[in-house]
């Protein structure tokens, strides 16, 4: 179900992205398309009950250095939350280049209308 | 007029100090607490675009001018590249191996310390410098086309 | 069960913020319900036992709404309504229906909402990589957050190829908003 409503915003932000005539529109649709990607990664690591991957003072053997078994039974799946955590901070990078874009095409036509720009090139 | 009002800048002055130093605590105890150097570097920006919100963009380049930040930008990825370069000379010869690290030894107690984990921190800073520049560097880059652009159409008209 | 309903209320609450972001003609408006999803995600990333993402999340947001409203704010025609010609909607919504179905199928086969992928591919595969991840995080690279054992000591070429990819994007942003080109008069002269 969660899953589904993961999808469904995917889904929203693609509509978003192919439809609609403005350009911020469509980085706009991009944006949610990334959130959705994200919060789907993340849900299919989570455990129920789960704690955060992060050992704390009580959770190792202190002797042999190894972590608990309760420790390891209870955490969450860390490499989903390494590879989303890149992800998030690429789509910062790549959302500056497409507002960058915006603005300039702003610049050059006077408008954010992908149908008029096209019409303008001829 | 430059910047905002003068609540604005008062207390923007004593909070960029704080957001500064929270950045740096990120960064720095990445691998012991959430964070990490992509958390860390987002704060750093997010400190000097602050500056650069309530003061104006004329004050936030003196203290952190455009080549400063690209020169930050590339330090910080090259230390990395140097950090992950040290593992072909150090302990086993590889491309990013934790030459640092030393073995756990029973009865010291030498874990969730700061320097416990080799090459972590390192990378971390190194992380945490080039993301802050090159953030701060873009929103930089924006604010100075917005003030060309209608010095520009002012001379025109 | 508490848990579950508490994420399906969130995700609603992302839907609806989404269905205005993309539905509504004022662009501020627009980018506001843009920032209304990434806080909402942001927070349901904490509750999802992943605090490294919800720092990181609710610092990438703040600085995305300064660069969005950078964007929109101050210029005069961004009352865009309407939609592109017919052909393509009929078009495109035929291909989302198409991609809708498919995507809804591969869910079944899923675990349920609780279970984490690598609890339910290590009844079947012998080495799963994120029990040792877990397991020997602390042991064999002495950080305690294993998120930044991951990306900093196992996958690190990952996050190499990342810092390129930041600085790709942010270089090419930089070529695009500068004034004067190479080749301009002033520089010949």
């Amino acid at each position: 179900m969660l899953y589904a409503m993961c999808f469904f915003l995917f889904v929203i932000g693609l509509y978003c992205a192919l439809v609609k005539k403005n350009m911020v529109k469509i980085v706009i649709g991009i944006m949610i398309m990334e959130y959705a990607v994200d919060l789907f990664l993340i849900m299919l690591g989570y455990r129920a009950g789960g704690v955060a991957p992060i050992v704390g003072k009580d959770e190792f053997d202190a002797v042999s250095g190894m972590v608990k078994s309760s420790f390891i039974n209870a955490s969450v799946d860390p490499l989903p939350q390494a590879l989303v955590l890149t992800a998030i901070v690429i789509s910062l990078g790549s959302l500056s280049l497409m507002i960058s874009i915006c603005i300039r095409t702003y610049e050059k036509y006077g408008t954010f209308d992908i149908t008029e720009i096209r019409r303008l090139k001829g | 007029m430059k910047g905002m009002t003068i609540i604005v800048k008062s207390i923007s002055s004593w909070v960029k100090m704080l957001i500064f130093l929270f950045g740096i605590y990120i960064t720095i105890f990445g691998h012991l607490t959430p964070g990490g150097g992509f958390a860390g570097g987002v704060i750093l920006a997010c400190s000097f675009i602050l500056l650069m919100l309530a003061f104006g963009r004329e004050y936030a380049e003196e203290n952190l001018s455009l080549g400063l930040t690209s020169k930050l930008d590339c330090v910080g990825a090259l230390l990395f590249a140097a950090v992950a370069l040290c593992g072909f000379f150090f302990g086993a010869a590889g491309f990013f191996v934790n030459f640092l690290h030393q073995e756990w030894q029973a009865g010291q107690a030498t874990a969730l310390k700061l320097v416990s984990a080799g090459t972590i921190p390192l990378s971390n800073i190194a992380i945490g410098l080039k993301v802050g520049a090159s953030l701060f560097m873009i929103v930089l880059i924006l604010s100075v086309f917005r003030c060309d652009s209608s010095a520009g159409k002012q001379e025109v008209s | 069960m508490s848990m579950f309903c508490f994420f399906l209320f969130f995700m609603i609450f992302l839907v609806i913020a989404a269905l205005i972001a993309v539905h509504t003609d004022n662009l501020l408006s627009s980018v506001i319900c843009v920032g209304a999803i990434g806080f909402g995600g942001s927070l349901m990333f904490l509750f999802l036992r992943a605090p490294d993402i919800a720092i990181t999340q609710i610092a990438v947001e703040v600085l995305g709404l300064i660069i969005l409203i950078r964007a929109t704010i101050s210029r005069d025609k961004t009352f865009i309504s309407g939609q592109r010609e017919f052909f393509g909607i009929v078009f495109s919504v035929a291909v989302l229906f198409a991609i809708s179905a498919v995507g809804l199928k591969g869910f079944e086969d899923l675990p349920e909402f609780g279970t984490p992928a690598f609890v339910a591919a290590a009844e079947t595969q012998e080495i799963v990589a994120s029990e040792d991840y877990i397991e020997q995080s602390l042991s064999r690279t002495g950080a305690a957050n294993a998120v930044a054992a991951v990306i900093l000591d196992w996958r690190a070429y990952d996050t190499l190829g990342e810092a390129t990819v930041l600085f790709t994007s942010i270089l090419g942003a930089v070529v695009i908003l500068r004034k004067e080109t190479r080749n301009s008069p002033e520089t010949i002269k």
